[in-house]
This record gives C-alpha cells, structure tokens and sequence, in this order.
C-alpha cells in the first residue's frame, strides 16, 4: 500500500511538471506571436490602409478592415509624378537594379576565384585594399564620383548606377570566397590533369559549384540597388529617369499629401518585389546573413 | 592525323612517343598567347581585373581626389582653388550647423546601435528554442529588418507619426493617453521616431545572434546546470561571453551605418525638421556638396567623417582584447 501511494504520488507529479510545460508552451507561443503581430503592424497598417479612401485613413486610422475596398488608389497613384507614370519609375528600377545586378555577380565570382585560388605578385596588397573598401563610407568617394561622372556626360541617366556595379561587390567578393574555401582544391587538381586550363577550371567545374553563393549575393545585390536612394538623388534629374524609391519620395514630397490611399498604394507596390524575394528566398538571405554578416 | 587517331594512340610504344612528340610541338605553337594567360602571375589579374579597374576608377581615383577638394573651394563649374586648411578651420570654429549635426549623429548611432543589439539578442534568444513554429517567427520578426531600409517604409513611418491622422496618436488616444503630440515637429521627439525605426529593423542581427547561440556548445550549459548555475548566471558567464565575438562584429558595423546615415532624415523629417535637431551628418554633408555646391568644403567634410568612423573602428578593436572572448585562443 505504501508503495501504491509512492506511485500515485510520483505520477501525480509528472503530470504536473507536464502541465508546467504545456502552459510554459502555450504562453510562449501566444507571446511570440503577439509580439510579431505588434512588429507588423505598421506594415499591415500600410497594406491596408491603401484600400481605404483619404479621408478614411485620416479619421479612423486604427480600424484596420473598411467595408469597401478602394482598388482606384492604385490606378490614381499609378498615374505617379509629373506626367510620367509610375509603370516607367518601375521599369527604370527593374533595369538598373536587374543589368546591375547581373554585372555585379559575374564580376564578383570571377575576383573571387582570382583572390581564393591564384597565386599571383601583389595579390595580398589588392586582398587588403578590398576588404578596405568594404569599410570606407560611400560619402568620402561620393563628391569626386559625382565630378567624373559629371565630366564624362553620365549624370542624368543611370550609367552612374550600373556601369560601377560591374566591379563586383567587395562584400558579395568575399562571402563567393568563403564559398570556394570550401571547395576542395583537388578538384581544380584533377581538372587540371584532365587538361582543363585556368579558365576551364572556373567556368566548368568552380562555377557550377558555387551557384547556391551566387545565388545569395544576387539577391542582395538586387535588393540594395532596388532600395538606393542616395544614387538616383544623386545621378537622376529628370521624371523619365527615376526609379521607383526616387519617385516614392518626389510623390510625398508636398507638406499635405492630398491623397493618402494613393501613396499607400504606391508604397505598397514598391514594396511588392522585395516581398516577393524575401518569401521564395528567405533560406538564402537567412544563410547569407547569418554567416557573412551581410546588412538585411 | 596522326594524332587524332585513336588507333594510333593505343599502337606500339614506339608509335606513341612519335604521337606524343608531334602533340607536345602542336600545342606550344598553336597557343603561345594561350601558355601566356595561363600563367599565374597573368590569370589572376585577368580574373581580379573587373574589381581592379572598378577600384582604380571609382574608388582609388575619386579617394585621393576627395583628399585634395577638401583643401580647395570647389563648385564644380570652376577648376578647384586650394585654400589650405580653410574649410576644416571654418567647420571647426564657425559652422553652427557641423557641430549640431555631429551632435545629432552622435546622440542617433549611440543611441539606436546599443539598443537594436539589446532588443535582437532578447528575441534572439527568445526564438533558440526547438520548435515547429520559429521558422514562422524569425520570417516575422526578420521582415522589418529587410524592408526597413526603404524610401516606402520611411513614407509609412512618417504617416505612422503624423499628428492628424498618425495611428500612433490614435492607439494613444484609444488608450486614454495624451494624443495631440506632434511627434515629428517636436525637437524633443523628433530624433527618437528615427531610433525607434532603426531598432524595429533589429532582424539582420538577431539572426546573426541566432546562428551566434546555436555555436554554443550545449554541455556548457548541462555543466553549469549540475554545478547549480541559474538562468541569470548561465546567461551571464555563458551566453554572453560566447557571443561576444559576434556583438563586437555588429558593434562595429552598425556604428558605421549609424554615422553615415541618410535616407531616414531626407524622408521622414525632411531633412533634418525640426530646427535641425535630426539632421543627420550625411545629410549636412550632401546638402553642402550638391545643394550649394560647395563641393571643397563636402570633402572636408567627408574626411572628419572618415577620421571619426575610423577612431571609433580602432577604439573598438582596441577594447576587443579586454572584452571580445575568442575560444580558440585559449587552446
């Protein structure tokens, strides 16, 4: 019988420390999403609040649903800033952002092959200035960039934007060296062997293996240039040229923004590529941030 | 013909040094230029060539060029005239607004760094913890950070604060609380809706705190346990020593961004409202080079920048050894 009790005792006692657990579990969870609802909030505040007209957002701004949907903000803010529509500040985006994406990545695998794998004179002084550049503000190179540029007829069209961008980018550079550090060099040894050259080697048996980094540096690339602002206030003058953040900005410009819902809506579909990026390509912008340390 | 016979390759020994020899002359004459790019010496500097040319271009060039503008007056129409140190004697004795936008950088980046790294290790470490929903956590806690950056997501937090029609003012009135501040023209307030966007966007370090607490071995934590080490303690001389190689990696990075930025001020205070209590150094320096087209005196500018991200870098890194803990040394 004493026994008996000393059992009953003990399960008793599991199943309390069990119940412990579960609330612990249950709190948490309600916690952790609480606490993300409150993070989103201003984002879904924007989201929604470009379905509504002006006036509603003005007097009611906490009621997050309306009954009706204004879907006319979007085709209002559509029409975008100065005559020129916001389909052109798009398209000007994508081209930058997209050609200047593309001449940043191939350049950065090629360096970064160049700097993880050859041996050639000066190669640690040229390593050093690049990791040096990856700290130096933007700001100190801005005024003389702008100088050339200005001199070579480039301002007031996005050459200032892309042609740099084929440098590559010392940040995606170095995360593509990681990469190839991980790759064993035996490899490169036996195509070597095979009669592959220097050039075989990296575009036939390096490139292929290193697709999920590029990967990732392209994403960010992509991403950076779609946000810039500074760059398009600085190179582009002219409505035609502007790409969407620009644009964003010229649009909110006045002090009484007479139609809140179209700038929500604009702001929203401004938004809508990175969105996008960020939900099919959240593993790569986890990883590259988690191990390099790339600024999201 | 010879040699492209396979027949002949696997003939008599004799016939294979034959085939050889005539291979080995075929190749050095057909591709001397070839041989040339395949030396290590010529191949790396055609694979770095793209960064090397970009580099020399428009970051080496324009470096030194920014060098000397800062020591003439410059306004882009004109050839640059040196001035000596003018411009740097000018901004330290008579430039109001230099010393006031230095003091407002100061007060953004020591304020929203510190901050941001506290509240993403808080949910850093909120989140390590084995579950079939933090994958779901981390994509909503991470979203801010990746959007922050945004001219949109400026838009929207200036409309956040606005005092008509702001919902923040809402939700305090809903509340009971007072909800006729004008958050954004009040020199007071103004500044801290900027840090409070820069904290919001805390993902990008919480991540790397993330991946910086699944490093820590879990036995350290199973030992401390057994010697009775509580959570606070555990957190303490565990957690917080093991990751200090990863604080100090965002410490140096965010200062850096924290000094050198820009967009927030441009959008939600229009740059720099009110009375220029958030104008931000970047701000000032962009509005001297290319709204009155002082480009000498931006320069200038620029390299006290420079000077300071630089001192406060080498501080860091020299303060590192007392408090940064690298496993590996102790071994």
């Amino acid at each position: 019988m004493d026994n008996e009790t000393k059992k009953e005792k003990k399960t008793k006692k599991i199943s309390k420390t069990r119940l412990r657990n579960i609330t612990g579990t249950v709190v948490y969870h309600i916690f952790m999403i609480l606490f993300g609802l409150l993070m989103l909030y201003p984002v879904i505040w924007m989201v929604l609040s470009s379905f509504k007209n002006t006036r509603e957002v003005m007097t009611v701004p906490t009621r997050l649903f309306s009954d009706h949907l204004y879907f006319i903000n979007y085709a209002n803010g559509w029409r975008g800033v100065g005559n020129v529509s916001f389909g052109v500040f798009f398209k000007n985006s994508f081209i930058i952002s997209g050609i200047g994406t593309i001449g940043t990545v191939i350049s950065s695998a090629l360096v970064a092959y160049g700097f993880s794998r050859i041996k050639f004179p000066l190669k640690r002084f040229w390593f050093t200035c690049m990791l040096l550049t990856m700290m130096l503000p933007y700001q100190i190179i801005m005024v003389p960039q702008f100088v050339i540029f200005d001199k070579l007829n480039w301002t007031n069209s996005p050459l200032p934007l892309i042609v740099p961008a084929f440098g590559g980018g010392a940040f995606f550079i170095f995360l593509i060296m990681q990469f190839i550090s991980g790759i064993p060099g035996e490899l490169d040894q036996a195509a070597k062997i095979d009669g592959c050259g220097r050039y075989g080697i990296f575009f036939r048996v390096i490139l292929p293996l290193i697709k999920p980094a590029v990967f990732t540096a392209a994403i960010f690339s992509f991403y950076w240039k779609w946000d810039d602002f500074l760059g398009p206030l600085l190179y582009l003058n002219s409505p035609q040229q502007y790409t969407v953040s620009l644009a964003l900005k010229m649009f909110s410009d006045p002090d009484s923004i007479p139609d809140w819902g179209a700038m929500f809506a604009m702001s929203t579909l401004s938004l809508l590529p990175i969105f996008i990026i960020f939900l099919t390509c959240q593993r790569y912008l986890v990883e590259g941030i988690s191990t390099t340390g790339l600024k999201g | 013909m010879l040699k492209s016979s396979p027949r002949f390759r696997g003939g008599v020994s004799l016939n294979r040094k034959v085939v050889t020899f005539l291979n080995e002359k075929d190749t050095v004459k057909k591709s001397a230029l070839d041989k040339f790019f395949q030396k290590d010496a010529v191949s790396g500097y055609v694979f770095i060539m793209p960064w090397l040319l970009g580099f020399l271009l428009f970051t080496l060039i324009p470096f030194v060029a920014s060098f000397w503008f800062s020591f003439t007056k410059y306004d882009l129409f004109s050839s640059p005239k040196f001035i000596g140190l003018n411009n740097y004697i000018k901004m330290f004795t008579n430039d109001g607004l230099f010393v006031k936008s230095l003091k407002v950088t100061f007060l953004y980046a020591f304020a929203s760094v510190p901050l941001r790294l506290i509240f993403a290790l808080f949910v850093a470490i909120l989140l390590n913890r084995k579950s079939k929903l933090s994958g779901l956590y981390r994509t909503l806690f991470y979203l801010p950070s990746i959007i922050g950056g945004s001219v949109a997501v400026a838009v929207m937090w200036r409309m956040l604060f606005l005092k008509e029609g702001g919902v923040f003012n809402a939700i305090l009135g809903k509340l009971g609380l007072p909800d006729n501040i004008s958050w954004l023209t009040n020199t007071k307030t103004a500044i801290w809706i900027l840090v409070l966007l820069a904290v919001w966007q805390f993902g990008s370090s919480m991540l790397i705190f993330l991946a910086g607490l699944k490093q820590i071995p879990e036995h350290y934590y199973e030992a401390a346990r057994v010697d009775g080490a509580g959570h606070a303690v555990q957190f303490f001389k565990i957690t917080l020593p093991m990751l200090t190689p990863v604080i100090f990696f965002n410490l140096v990075n965010q200062l850096i961004s924290g000094f050198i930025a820009f967009t927030q001020s441009v959008i939600i205070t229009k740059s720099g409202e009110p009375l220029n209590t958030t104008l931000f150094y970047a701000v000032y320096l962009y509005r001297c080079s290319f709204g009155d087209y002082k480009m000498g005196y931006g320069s200038a500018l620029a390299w006290v920048l420079l000077f300071i991200i630089a001192a406060f870098t080498a501080i860091i890194f020299k303060s590192s050894d007392s408090w940064v803990y690298y496993e590996s040394k102790e071994q």
